[in-house]
């Protein structure tokens, strides 16, 4: 019999293993408070950041899974059944009461609770389930809930899930069928869709319910989001992105999360050893965006991938693709539509807004730009306003290197 | 208007440094008495206002105009008010002269808010956004410390050091949020305190005033430190959002530049425990050989042994895969030699399938066994053994590139397909694999020799069978 441990070797293992998921936010999801309530907790506003890791990551929630024990042989996975990892297993119980130390002494807004899966699929997805009954339930937690569901488990099982988190999700793993085959042969492709597609009635219906009956119970008010894991397999940026907006627009998901493929400890030697870039993950979230709030078609953004399908990665996407479709350049500042001017290499959403709002009382000359985005540099070639016009620079077969940062040492701590 | 001297001077003193209530009732007034923006002065309690307010009695302390009894409205857009009440809060002496002056040019130009490039528009709304940023920081980087209340109550206490006035703003928050708790923030501009049903204030606290430690905080330390994953170290993303200025009021700060200075040793262990660097695939057969000889990814290969190398034509449509080299492989450096291979070559030969034309390998390329005496006893290669040198079985299949896999017994099938599949369960019938070849999976032969009698019987038959089935997919994919 192995030696009991202790709580906080428990919380070391059990947090060690969910670090590789790359889902944070606790946004989006329904008001609530505890004012008249037994317990505490509230999701007010935008999800807080409590802290932030050494690696840059916010820390919003107790991201934890509750055991790293799986039967599952996932071959990028650190709690694989044949990883030599440290195996430890929380309580529904422990789960709740730590999760409601952390949230009294406001380290956290909530918890982020993920598992590996024992005895079986619906055994798992029942534990999950009592945690979060648990803290409901009997202490009227009002903060905010992410389940990680598990796609092989019973229908109603999910939908008990959603009845008490403000988000579940689903995570498809890797991008391509063919790598899911390889890397994780013990997960379905199809399987994997089937729950999100469940989800997602579930969660239209119960939105529907709400619009005619006040009292409706909310199923997963925040949603339902997914990770894919970037660099364990062949796939391409085109491929993922592909991917990504499939399951934007199938399953009306919230979030496509990219996880760059890092090293574990005891990983299989089917892997690819090296991580990828790190910058490749950003790059494909600049793309996400693209699609979200910039208008860009999935096919639009793939137009700023290279020959090798993947975009580059010393610049944006969003300045691949302009650098590429120099004919659509430069937009006239005072005239161009929000549309063309979200296309504007350096002008997010709030310069654009604002762009239109102060055109309206004066017509915009360089210096007003320079108050109105960050970098005017940046943005200069692709503009006309009132006293600038670029000549030839939008042409210039070197303007590529002029915008591209330069390459940064790393800084000193 | 009637009270107003020309260029008389008015100092307007603020109760309280967040009292916005109080200043949009004065502005209001002075606005209706005409009063320009400069010629009032607003004080906060403890400043000293501008050089204006400062000159003395006989101007600073003028009484304040009344204003007329039928004055003309005074009007600010919505987006003026809205910024305005943030504004207010922020620690800049000259806040409220500046709302007054916008407020003032809002009487004549009602859209002059809309502007963005406008200077005191900017102002304004940076003000605002560093209100709002500190306000954000507070909800997140407050830390309830529990001390024991009389009646063994539990009392919750942050210290937390705020930019801006806006303690008394955001105490709605955390009674929205800690609605059933008992909890103080004690900061240098002034305390609120909750006790489940009503809000108190007091006056500024000092650090000493709140409680040292908690015992929980070292489970959150230990969970902080746990789910830093230091294969991605981005220490400038994190400065970003949590300045330095923060540190010593969190209790997880700490740890942060050990974390950081061992990140790039803790990286390198999980890179070296995450297995051997295998290289990149070889690109012939030749050098597969070559590599697989000098193969140390898994202990096998530290055993004095030699590898054994698959042996076919280089495009064979059929390959055959077995678990690993025996004995007598071992020793003639070739697969499929000894016993078991003979048992095969038979059965091959009786389906009618030429062992010359098709790619003999296994899935382990090293003997695995241990010594007894002088013999050496065959050892089942462990799951993480095949997995390991399923590297080299692909760098062959990938070369050789077979229509139809056949693989013999369990070690085989998960060399192919990285999980361990029941063989009673899968054979018979082909699976589709990644690359467009299809597998076969049956016994190895080694079993039949280990039976007798009807058992044995049977699993031949079997065995034939696969092999039969086998051949008929070669004639129909015509290889």
């Amino acid at each position: 019999m192995a030696q009991q441990l202790s709580l906080r070797q428990k919380l070391e293992i059990l947090a060690d293993a969910a670090k590789y998921d790359a889902s944070c936010a606790s946004s989006g999801t329904a008001k609530k408070n505890s004012v008249g309530g037994k317990g505490v907790g509230s999701t007010e506003g935008m999800g807080i950041c409590h802290a932030y890791a050494p690696d840059g990551r916010c820390i919003s929630l107790l991201k934890i899974l509750l055991t790293n024990h799986c039967i599952f042989d996932c071959h990028y996975c650190i709690n694989r059944k044949s990883s030599n990892v440290a195996r430890a297993r929380f309580t529904p119980q422990e789960v709740a009461d730590l999760t409601l130390s952390f949230y009294r002494r406001n380290y956290i807004e909530g918890l982020f609770l993920s598992s590996g899966i024992v005895k079986s699929a619906n055994h798992t997805m029942d534990q999950l389930i009592e945690a979060a009954r648990i803290l409901r339930e009997e202490h009227d937690f009002r903060g905010y809930i992410h389940l990680k569901t598990i796609p092989e488990a019973d229908a109603e099982l999910i939908h008990e899930a959603g009845l008490y988190a403000d988000r579940v999700s689903i995570n498809v793993e890797l991008p391509t069928d063919s790598g899911l085959t390889r890397l994780a042969p013990d997960k379905n492709a199809r399987q994997i869709e089937g729950a999100m597609d469940r989800t997602k009635s579930r969660i239209l219906q119960a939105k529907d319910e709400r619009k005619r009956f006040r009292h409706a119970p909310r199923f997963a008010p925040a949603g339902q989001s997914t990770q894919m894991i970037v660099g364990a397999d062949g796939a391409s940026d085109v491929d993922i992105m592909g991917r990504a907006s499939a399951l934007y627009g199938n399953f009306g998901l919230r979030r496509v999360y990219y996880s760059a493929f890092s090293p574990i400890p005891d990983a299989s030697a089917v892997l690819p050893l090296k991580r990828p870039p790190l910058i490749r993950e950003h790059r494909l979230y600049q793309s996400d965006w693209l699609m979200r709030f910039y208008g860009y078609a999935p096919g639009e953004v793939a137009q700023a991938a290279e020959a090798d399908g993947n975009l580059p990665l010393d610049i944006d996407p969003k300045l691949a693709w302009a650098l590429k479709f120099r004919e659509r350049f430069p937009v006239d500042v005072n005239r161009a539509s929000r549309e063309e001017l979200l296309r504007v290499p350096g002008l997010g959403t709030k310069a654009v807004a604002k762009i239109l709002a102060a055109r309206r009382h004066r017509t915009l000359r360089l210096d007003d730009l320079a108050r109105l985005t960050q970098s005017i540099a940046k943005v200069r070639p692709f503009l006309v306003a009132a006293d600038w016009r670029p000549t030839r620079l939008t042409d210039r077969a070197d303007l590529r290197s002029l915008l591209a940062p330069r390459q940064e040492q790393l800084e000193l701590f | 208007m009637q009270n107003v001297s020309l260029g008389a001077h008015y100092v307007v003193n603020l109760p309280e440094p967040d009292d916005f209530a109080f200043w949009r009732e004065r502005a209001r007034g002075l606005i209706q008495c005409d009063v320009p923006p400069d010629r009032v002065s607003w004080v906060e309690p403890g400043g000293t206002g501008d050089l204006f307010a400062a000159e003395g009695p006989s101007r600073g302390e003028r009484r304040l105009p009344v204003s007329p009894e039928y004055a003309r409205e005074v009007r600010a857009s919505k987006r003026f008010l809205q910024l305005a009440r943030k504004a207010a809060l922020h620690s800049d002496p000259a806040r409220f002269g500046l709302l007054y002056r916008m407020l003032w040019r809002l009487q004549s130009n009602p859209r002059a808010m809309e502007d963005k490039a406008d200077a005191d528009v900017r102002r304004i709304e940076e003000l605002d956004k560093a209100v709002r940023r500190d306000a954000h920081k507070m909800h997140a980087f407050v830390r309830f410390r529990v001390v024991e209340a009389e009646g063994g109550a539990e009392h919750y206490v942050a210290w937390f050091e705020p930019d801006h006035h806006i303690v008394r703003a955001e105490a709605g928050f955390f009674m929205r949020r800690f609605a059933n708790m008992n909890w103080s923030i004690l900061t240098p501009r002034g305390c609120i305190h909750w006790d489940g049903e009503t809000m108190r204030e007091s006056g500024p606290a000092r650090r000493g005033d709140a409680p040292g430690g908690d015992p929980v905080e070292e489970l959150w330390r230990s969970y902080y430190a746990s789910i830093f994953n230091p294969a991605r170290l981005k220490v400038g993303a994190m400065l970003s959002e949590m300045p330095r200025k923060y540190w010593k009021n969190l209790p997880e700060a700490a740890l942060i530049p050990d974390l950081i200075a061992g990140a790039q040793a803790r990286e390198a262990q999980m890179v070296e425990t995450g297995g051997k660097d295998m290289g990149d695939k070889p690109g012939t057969l030749d050098a597969v050989g070559e590599a697989i000889a000098r193969c140390r990814a898994c202990p096998i290969g530290e055993l004095e042994n030699r590898a054994v190398m698959g042996e076919g034509p280089r495009t064979a449509p059929l390959m055959i895969v077995g678990e690993q080299p025996g004995d007598q492989e071992d020793v003639k450096g070739r697969p499929f030699v000894g016993p078991a291979g003979q048992l095969l070559d038979e059965y091959l030969e009786r389906a009618g399938i030429d062992r010359g034309e098709a790619y003999v390998t296994n899935a382990v390329k090293h003997f695995k066994y241990v010594p007894r005496g002088k013999r050496r006893l065959h050892q089942s290669p462990a799951a993480k053994e095949i997995d390991t040198c399923r590297w080299w079985l692909e760098a062959e299949r990938d070369l050789v590139k077979p229509r139809v896999i056949l693989a013999l017994g369990a070690s085989a099938a998960r060399g192919l397909l990285g999980r361990t599949v029941s063989i009673s369960k899968v054979r018979g019938e082909p699976m589709p694999l990644e690359g467009g070849a299809e597998l076969w999976v049956t016994a190895h032969p080694s079993y039949l020799l280990r039976l007798d009698g009807d058992a044995r019987e049977k699993q031949a038959a079997l065995f034939a069978a696969d092999l039969a089935a086998v051949k008929e997919r070669l004639a129909e994919l015509g290889a």
